[in-house]
């Protein structure tokens, strides 16, 4: 694939991430904030998230294991869940996360549950997604191009 | 882009003197001019800088930094969150110092426990407080209200960030001294407003501001009759997450109040 033909891939592809509501707005602006002197920054910030996410669904997944449910530490966790995703405009993940607290207010065992499943889904799809749209940005760079804002 | 950039100067002309004004569009502008984006930090620092001396030159001891830059100490638990703020507040030329909580920005003025900050901390002289409400151990509310109690850095203003946009928790954190409030994510033009004001408050009030309480009340009439609408002091206007109708209409307010009407205000309650 030549270089045209990459960045228009990455752009379709960007575009479609936010049609289809996986990032927001927020994105946008963390790549406003990158720069020749900080060309990195985008994907900084996002494997933090990725690195905090993990965590924080190894917490949430202990937690509802337990045989007493800790719902103010799970409420905590998913708020911080929530922040961090909507810092980076994962707004799928983060409209999930106000339905999972909304369970934890309830103590809705059940429905937390359900929420945990369905937020570890909705996280794996948008990393798998940032990290293809990553891949791109590189190959665009290897090319020798550069990657369209 | 470019409606972006007029429009963001616009409403900074309201406020700012002409030569910031210049560099604020050019800020927008240089976005995609990258060689000369170096060029343009130096020169809004020296800016920056320009304006500091400007108010030394009036006469009032500014609270500002030795240091040529604003020094903002930022404080958050979520370390997407402390990138993010990092590298917003280093776009706005600031000089920046990130920890993840309420204790150990403590430690870093000097002021934890019971101890009093020493006079001879003048090196890591913090400019503005900039922390997250929703914090474990210490929340942003706790850490402000050590701030404003104590007679070496209660001058600092302190701006609470928060998730939830939440009248009577800004309320509260207004009532305690906070100078403003910003709802996350948090977006370049909050900090940039942020920092202008704080610029902005310096060259008018300069040393007239040590010393006076600043408990500071709600003032829609003033914020209104002095700027543009404040929905559109952010770049964003749809910054807001979803609210009732009882909710403020910006995200973010930014009071000021005479003595006067502190005086009447208080009474009131």
């Amino acid at each position: 694939m030549d270089l045209v033909q990459l960045q228009r891939q990455l752009v379709d592809y960007r575009t479609s991430l936010y049609h289809e509501g996986f990032l927001d707005e927020q994105f946008t602006q963390l790549q406003e904030l990158q720069d020749e002197n900080n060309p990195d920054f985008v994907v900084e910030v996002v494997s933090l998230y990725f690195e905090d996410s993990e965590r924080l669904l190894n917490e949430l997944s202990k937690a509802l294991e337990q045989q007493i449910i800790d719902f103010k530490r799970i409420d905590a966790h998913v708020h911080q869940f929530k922040g961090s995703s909507s810092s980076i405009g994962a707004q799928r993940v983060q409209r999930l996360c106000i339905v999972f607290r909304n369970y934890c207010e309830a103590q809705n065992v059940e429905g937390c549950l359900k929420c945990l499943q369905q937020v570890k889904h909705e996280y794996s799809i948008v990393k798998t997604k940032l990290e293809s749209m990553f891949q791109l940005e590189r190959q665009i760079l290897n090319a020798g191009g550069s990657v369209p804002v | 882009m470019k409606s972006k950039a007029k429009h963001y100067s616009r409403i900074k002309c309201q406020q700012w003197g002409s030569p910031v004004y210049y560099i604020s569009f050019l800020l927008f502008k240089t976005k995609f001019h990258p060689v000369s984006g170096i060029l343009l930090e130096m020169a809004v620092n020296g800016a920056v800088t320009w304006l500091r001396r400007a108010g030394e030159m009036d006469g009032y001891g500014l609270s500002a930094s030795d240091t040529e830059e604003v020094h903002v100490l930022a404080v958050d638990d979520s370390q997407v969150d402390r990138k993010v703020i990092e590298r917003l507040l280093k776009i706005t030329s600031c000089k920046v110092t990130a920890v993840d909580s309420g204790r150990r920005a403590l430690q870093f003025l000097g002021l934890d426990d019971e101890k009093e900050a020493s006079n001879g901390f003048d090196g890591l002289k913090v400019d503005l407080i900039i922390t997250d409400y929703c914090m474990p151990g210490m929340t942003g509310y706790e850490l402000l209200k050590k701030v404003k109690e104590s007679s070496v850095f209660r001058e600092i203003p302190v701006v609470i960030m928060s998730s939830e946009n939440v009248i009577t928790r800004i309320d509260r954190c207004l009532e305690e001294g906070a100078e403003d409030f910003i709802v996350k994510p948090v977006k370049l033009s909050d900090v940039k407003r942020i920092i202008d004001c704080m610029m902005t408050d310096l060259r008018e009030g300069g040393g007239g501001r040590r010393g006076i309480n600043k408990r500071k009340l709600r003032d829609d009439g003033e914020d209104r009759s002095s700027s543009s609408p404040p929905s559109t002091l952010s770049s964003s206007s749809s910054s807001t997450a979803p609210c009732s109708p009882t909710t403020v209409d910006s995200p973010t307010r930014r009071l000021k109040m005479t003595s006067f009407e502190e005086h009447v205000f208080s009474n009131k309650k």
